[in-house]
């Protein structure tokens, strides 16, 4: 099977992510979107370490995947406890900070 | 030509501890400043024995001084080392010679008759702690300023005496008038100062030192150039601190101070450190005939500004001031006169501290009767009321006209000689000046002390208690015979100073006994018209219109007025314009580059909206630009 499949499928992946991330305004889906970014290289990486014979991309993958968990529990922290003070989960509304 | 370094001894028995003449006023100063308002009691007495400490001593020394040779008399007492930067080395020294000798008994001598006097003068005042202090601080940096034997440590009495005296002009600090007139004093003896600075500096260049010993034997070898520059940058000093022109404006304001300080500073002491400084320098204005001749003028044009203003001011004391100018102005007349000189400048400021000193606390005391009233026109028939005060003035009076055998006759004829000798004109103009002495002195002593009452209705004239009049007596005896004694004891003060200045006469074209009856006969006329427009009819209390010499006399010669329009009004207007510079050109630059970055940041501000989803599409955009970067490096 061609590798190119799996590449096309990791860039649409990748890309409906990215506008995901663009588009919505809850955190959640956003943050959803943002793990479908991640898996998206995933799926590159394991791919380019088939295309290659080389186990490095699937070790990255793991890696990802690790770095991915920990980032959601800070990730959904944030999230409840910015929902649980301002009763809204819309990133748009998070803009406190600026002048 | 003159030796004086080279027959320097080092210090020996009772000439080992020099240091003492300095440190006893030094200490008392430092008692009375650091022990503040607890010692006013005891200040007086303890501010007057400190120097006349100094003086017993300084007796000591000048007998041990006379039983040498006159070659082995000059005595240098190394103290310790200042600094050292690299081959420069400062040593602090003191340098004891007939010249400095004459000036050690001097301030000394003369300070402590006026600190004497100053316990009765200032009795009534409530600072006499700070008073006596101040007084001793000036004793102690005069003295530094005539025995150092570095240009170096010498500027540091020069700075000490210029503090001192700014500190006590500007002693009654609540009348405005006085803070003014210690600012004027200060700023213009800053300019002095300047002068000095370029004269040390200059030795350094040329000499690499600035030490008596290292500068005088090498100026043989300096270039002409130099030393006039030098010569003429330690004009300028002497001229800041001697009052002289062009820089004299500030004598006349000093009179603010308290009539002691007018006395010790402003007459005797202070005023006459140019002159010193002229003589120390002898070995370089001796090979500088273009700087001395400077120094003539400079004299030349003061002896008459001073007694010009002398004749029309009727303040007392500034009419003793403009005195104090003039005869300074002779001096330096001598000093600029070279070897030829030298010793009659020595001689007349010798004469002239007895005799100044003797007028002003003679001036004081008339003061002190009359409620501090200084117009000369409230005074008159005073020599009834205050009959010590008018025998002693009357000394000082016959001696600052230079009536035979009085003081101030030996010196004044001595330099008019002097000058006759060098140039006509100059002779003409000390002989003119003569005359106008003897005229403005005689309207002061006909004004205070004849003619009838025109006193303030709440005056009730009284003679000064003894604490004030024995100084009168002391300072009225010896300008009686301070002349002949210098003059004549012991070989003369020609022959004490000649190691150190070195000598030279001139024949004059006429014998010298013709000139002195000359000279005796302008004297004559100038008391006759003084008598003829004071002392015949009666004085009026307030002042006629006058002419317009006696206008521009009592406005100072438009010294203030010059310096206002020449120097005050142009630097005003700099100022001015360079505040204007700086507000518009300077500042609109700098303040305009900040509004510039404050507006371009202001505008940068809006990108940062708070969006989280704003942020994550530049982010996606940065990344596109690096990915398409990437793939554009790499493509062949």
């Amino acid at each position: 099977m061609s590798p190119t499949a799996y590449l096309v499928l990791a860039s649409l992946l990748f890309a409906i992510g990215g506008v995901g991330v663009l588009v919505r305004r809850n955190a959640l889906i956003a943050f959803m979107s943002i793990e479908l970014m991640l898996n998206a290289c995933n799926l590159a990486f394991v791919t380019f370490a088939r295309m290659h014979g080389n186990i490095d991309g699937q070790i990255i993958a793991f890696f990802v995947m690790v770095i991915a968990a920990a980032e959601v529990v800070v990730g959904l922290a944030i999230i409840v406890t910015i929902f649980r003070t301002r009763r809204s989960a819309s990133v748009d509304d998070e803009s406190l900070l600026k002048l | 030509m003159l030796t004086q370094m080279e027959s320097v001894q080092p210090a020996e028995g009772v000439f080992a501890a020099t240091w003492l003449l300095i440190l006893l006023p030094l200490v008392g100063a430092a008692v009375l400043l650091l022990g503040g308002r607890r010692l006013d009691r005891i200040a007086p007495v303890f501010g007057t024995v400190m120097p006349a400490l100094s003086f017993g001593y300084a007796v000591v020394l000048f007998a041990a001084m006379v039983g040498r040779g006159a070659d082995e008399r000059a005595v240098s007492v190394p103290l310790w080392d200042w600094f050292a930067v690299g081959g420069y080395e400062v040593s602090v020294g003191l340098l004891l010679d007939q010249l400095s000798m004459a000036f050690v008994l001097l301030i000394t001598g003369v300070g402590s008759v006026i600190h004497l006097y100053s316990i009765g003068y200032m009795a009534e005042d409530d600072r006499q702690g700070r008073f006596f202090g101040y007084l001793n601080l000036f004793v102690a940096a005069m003295l530094l300023l005539v025995l150092a034997d570095d240009f170096l440590i010498l500027y540091v009495g020069w700075e000490g005496v210029g503090l001192a005296s700014y500190l006590l002009i500007g002693f009654w600090q609540h009348k405005n008038s006085a803070a003014v007139a210690a600012k004027k004093a200060f700023v213009a003896n800053r300019v002095g100062d300047a002068g000095m600075s370029l004269a040390i500096m200059s030795m350094f260049v040329v000499f690499g030192t600035t030490a008596f010993a290292g500068v005088f034997p090498a100026a043989a070898e300096a270039s002409e150039g130099w030393l006039i520059a030098i010569g003429l940058f330690l004009l300028l000093g002497a001229c800041g601190k001697s009052a002289q022109f062009p820089l004299q404006s500030w004598l006349l304001d000093a009179m603010e101070g308290p009539t002691p300080v007018s006395a010790l500073i402003h007459a005797a002491t202070m005023v006459t450190a140019g002159v010193y400084l002229i003589v120390r320098a002898a070995e370089i204005y001796n090979l500088a005939p273009a700087a001395r001749t400077a120094v003539v003028i400079v004299g030349t044009i003061t002896l008459l500004m001073g007694a010009i203003i002398g004749t029309a001011k009727d303040d007392i004391k500034k009419a003793l001031a403009g005195s104090t100018m003039s005869q300074i102005g002779y001096m330096m007349l001598a000093a600029g006169l070279g070897p030829a000189g030298y010793a009659f400048a020595i001689f007349h400021l010798l004469t002239h501290g007895f005799f100044k000193a003797n007028l002003f606390l003679g001036a004081g005391s008339v003061m002190h009767g009359m409620n501090d009233e200084v117009d000369m026109r409230r005074y008159g028939a005073l020599r009834t009321v205050m009959p010590v005060t008018f025998i002693t003035f009357a000394a000082g009076y016959l001696a600052i006209i230079g009536v035979p055998p009085f003081a101030g006759f030996f010196s004044k004829d001595r330099i008019i000689e002097a000058a006759f000798g060098e140039h006509f004109m100059y002779g003409l103009a000390a002989l003119i000046g003569a005359g106008i002495t003897a005229f403005y002195m005689t309207r002061v002593m006909l004004m205070t002390f004849a003619g009838r009452k025109r006193w303030a209705d709440d005056a009730h004239p009284h003679e000064s208690p003894p604490v004030m009049t024995i100084p009168l007596w002391i300072l009225g005896g010896l300008s009686v015979v301070g002349g002949l004694g210098l003059l004549y004891l012991g070989g003369g003060i020609v022959d004490w100073l000649e190691p150190v200045t070195g000598e030279e006469h001139h024949e004059l074209a006429i014998p010298a006994a013709a000139l002195t009856a000359i000279i005796i006969a302008v004297v004559a006329a100038g008391i006759a018209i003084a008598w003829l427009i004071f002392g015949r009819q009666p004085v009026p209390t307030t002042a006629p219109a006058g002419s317009f010499v006696t206008v521009a006399a009592r406005k100072d010669l438009y010294g203030d007025a010059i310096n206002e329009a020449v120097l005050m009004r142009p630097g005003q207007y700099l100022t001015r314009s360079l505040v204007y510079v700086e507000n518009k050109g300077l500042d609109g630059a700098v303040g305009g580059t900040a509004a510039a970055f404050g507006g371009l940041s202001a505008r940068m501000r809006r990108i940062q909206t708070g969006f989280v989803r704003s942020y994550a599409l530049s982010m996606l955009a940065g990344a596109a630009v690096v990915v398409v970067a990437m793939l554009l490096v790499r493509l062949p």
